[in-house]
């Protein structure tokens, strides 16, 4: 999934547009032509107009539904490669990297024979486990993640139209920030889509865990506050819950992220820029993965096809990729210089100080053991076929943090229950994979051993 | 290399669209016809096939002509190049034999002679499994059974298969046999597509498919007896030497035990219920042990 907007940036040497003529008409939701921001203080909202700022290096920007987007992509791609004797297969999942005496020579997956391979190109998202595998992303410190979670509102395109004033082809961003989060630091956002709205939020994945915040509290508060109801009205249908994890590049993003025979663009590689309150992610993987594809095709017809991950690091800090995504200090201000207190603002969100990830459950061995002894844990551990996530070891975390689960709420991942057995009381946590979605948090926050479930097997965006 | 599929149109047997006249006789005309459930073994067996070694592929059935649709059906499982259908009225009430005959006469007509047959394991309706063993029996061709994994050796012209020796899936063999022959999948058959240009290919196939079978009838050949040069009095009704006396309706099995439904508000009616789990609360750990 994704927030999501894509950006095509005037610096940059490729855009998806440039890559896949007709990309705006076929996979793309409404442009954004106007951005706001809005600083809420109790009933009280500041509204910033930040349009020139975000039309700053700027071609265009859309709003994107994932769904539709890659549905497009996929069809694209598949008759661009299967012209050259290749084609896009899905529903198969690469499970790790094959190796000869220690190098890397291509692929292993779960459902085909292992792929061998001049130049892989992972660009398998946030939670790559070949990243992973090869030692060149981790998942240790929530403070180089943030946590986003999205909701998918149902709105008709006249609807849309009058209640933002716009028109069908024009379109709206608005990110909100303030005390409506108990202190989390991070900001809302909502996009206009062509007959939906995307409406979610950002954090710091380190804060969720030092607050213990619900994160689904989180949505709600922004969804439920009266500025929103402008848009919204009494009554909305909300027709997709979604969420995933974004890599905060300043701090995650690889500056040499290939090794072998192996490169990771995009999200795998930690290439999302948090440019202040406005995230770019898509347009970086776009450039980076069509630079991991000219440093091959450059490797190969020097000879020298083992020098394509070198030539693509050099491609990336050549052509400014890297310095947007690890600046040498974070140029915020810049970006949002027409006004001192969206600066503060942004300045907040970023640089505030991190606190370390405490251990919140005093007795979490003692619960972990009951956990484990659970007979309903037991019919519940996974298997290599649908579960995926084995339990955490610091339980408290992920029940919080994990964007599906809650404490005394039914419907989650983990649910921290009490259970009564002759007259005595046990506090346990429960697991079942079957709502989650698949976004990685409990890896990072709770040391589970989270992996993605066989080929065609995990949860499926409708609208992403 | 060139395929052919055997299959045939069953009365569907599913809860709800089986029908039965007041003589618990099936009413043929209200229950609707779909293709055999057990040859959907042999259409993924044939379709291994055909993504491995490439080729020809046809589908082939005895029976009205309205069977478009089960032929559609298979065409669209096994991605099928054509279709053939042998139809006509003296084809009619053919028993096993008779539909042998001329099914092993339309394979023997076509034109592109298969390499390799696949035939359904049983059918819904009939449960005799004889109809594609003595399609082979009548061309003398070697036949396999309870295939469960196939290989193809174009080259040397062989076909090399594992089965299961009597039906039983605790004891397999590997054989080989000369082509042309008869393969008989094992429900226990499980397609593999391990290679990424097998997935590929499987998916040019359905992408192709999807277009033929929308104008599945074009791709339709039709046979009638005198096509086929077979003498009426050797198919159907008069070539069946089975006589099918009388179709008796398996009665229900009766209730044994008898319910009673308890209101958990009712402390009278619970406290029958308790008393009578007694004696069972007492055994607990007998019957644990057990």
């Amino acid at each position: 999934m994704t927030g999501g907007l894509i950006y095509a940036e005037e610096s940059a040497p490729y855009t998806i547009d440039g890559i896949f003529p007709g990309f705006r008409e076929h996979a793309t939701e409404r442009p954004v032509t106007d951005y706001y921001i809005h600083n809420i203080a109790g009933e009280q909202v500041r509204t910033f107009d930040i349009t020139e700022g975000h039309e700053r290096d700027t071609e265009w920007a859309d709003a994107v539904l994932r769904r539709k987007m890659d549905s497009w992509m996929a069809e694209q791609v598949h008759e661009i490669t299967r012209e050259a004797g290749g084609g896009l297969l899905t529903e198969v999942k690469v499970n790790g990297l094959l190796r000869e005496d220690g190098e890397i020579i291509g692929v292993t997956c779960e459902e085909l024979d292992p792929i061998k391979a001049d130049f892989v190109v992972a660009a398998d998202g946030v939670n790559s486990e070949l990243a992973r595998e090869a030692g060149l992303m981790d998942w240790e410190e929530p403070e180089e993640w943030f946590q986003g979670v999205k909701a998918v509102v149902d709105m008709p395109g006249d609807a849309i139209n009058e209640r933002f004033g716009i028109t069908d082809e024009e379109g709206e961003a608005h990110l909100f920030s303030g005390d409506l989060y108990d202190g989390v630091r991070g900001g809302g956002f909502l996009y206009t889509n062509q007959d939906s709205l995307c409406i979610g939020n950002v954090f710091h994945l380190d804060s969720i865990v030092e607050e213990e915040a619900e994160v689904q509290d989180l949505l709600d508060a922004l969804l439920t506050h009266p500025v929103l109801a402008q848009w919204l009205g009494e009554e909305y249908d909300e027709r997709e819950y979604s969420a995933k994890l974004v890599p905060d590049s300043k701090k995650a993003a690889n500056p040499s992220p290939h090794q072998g025979r192996l490169a990771l663009v995009g999200d795998a590689g930690g290439q999302m820029q948090a440019q202040g309150p406005i995230i770019k992610g898509m347009n970086h993987a776009v450039t980076a993965g069509a630079l991991a594809a000219e440093a091959f095709v450059e490797a190969r017809s020097r000879g020298e096809p083992d020098s394509a991950g070198e030539r693509y690091e050099r491609r990336l800090h050549d052509e400014g990729v890297m310095d947007k995504l690890r600046p040498t200090r974070y140029e915020v201000a810049s970006a949002l210089s027409e006004n001192d207190t969206a600066t503060r603002l942004a300045e907040r969100a970023l640089d505030s100080s991190v606190g370390r990830l405490g251990v919140r459950m005093a007795d979490r061995a003692g619960l972990l053991e009951t956990a484990y002894s659970s007979p309903y844990l037991a019919t519940m551990m996974p298997d290599t076929k649908t579960p995926y996530v084995t339990l955490p070891t610091i339980i408290g975390e992920a029940v919080t943090a994990c964007p599906v689960s809650a404490e005394d709420f039914g419907g989650g991942c983990y649910r921290d229950e009490t259970v009564q057995s002759n007259g005595d009381e046990k506090r346990v946590v429960s697991l079942d994979t079957q709502p989650c979605v698949e976004c990685g948090t409990c890896a990072i926050v709770a040391d589970t051993q989270w992996e993605h479930p066989s080929g065609g097997k995990g949860v499926e965006f409708r609208e992403g | 290399m060139h395929s052919v599929v055997l299959t045939k149109g069953v009365p569907d047997f599913r809860e709800g669209q089986v029908a039965f006249d007041e003589d618990g006789h099936l009413e043929r005309g209200n229950t609707p016809t779909v293709m055999n459930p057990n040859d959907k073994h042999a259409l993924r067996t044939a379709l291994q096939t055909k993504v491995r070694h490439g080729g020809t592929l046809s589908v082939m059935s005895m029976g009205p002509p309205g069977y478009g649709d089960v032929l559609r059906e298979a065409m669209e499982t096994v991605y099928a190049d054509d279709l053939y259908l042998l139809s006509d009225r003296e084809l009619a009430a053919s028993d096993t034999w008779a539909t042998a005959i001329t099914l092993a006469t339309g394979l023997q007509k076509m034109e592109n002679q298969p390499d390799l047959v696949f035939a359904g394991f049983k059918t819904a309706d009939g449960e005799t499994g004889h109809t594609g063993p003595q399609a082979c029996w009548c061309l003398d061709w070697p036949i396999i059974t309870h295939v469960v994994a196939l290989d193809v050796d174009e080259d040397e012209g062989t076909v090399r298969a594992k089965r299961l020796v009597e039906g039983d899936i605790e004891e397999i063999e590997t054989v080989e046999a000369p082509t042309p022959a008869f393969i008989v999948a094992d429900p226990e058959f499980e397609p593999t597509y391990r290679k990424a240009a097998h997935r590929l290919t499987l998916k040019d196939l359905r992408a192709e498919t999807k277009e033929r079978a929308e104008n599945h009838e074009e791709h339709l050949t039709t046979w009638d007896h005198a096509d086929l040069n077979l003498d009426p009095d050797y198919i159907g009704l008069d070539g069946s030497p089975t006589i099918v006396s009388s179709v008796d309706p398996i009665p229900k099995a009766p209730a044994e035990r008898e319910a009673t439904v308890v209101d958990p508000d009712d402390g009278e009616g619970m406290g029958e219920v308790f008393e009578a789990m007694e004696p069972f609360a007492d055994g607990r750990s007998e019957a644990a042990g057990d």
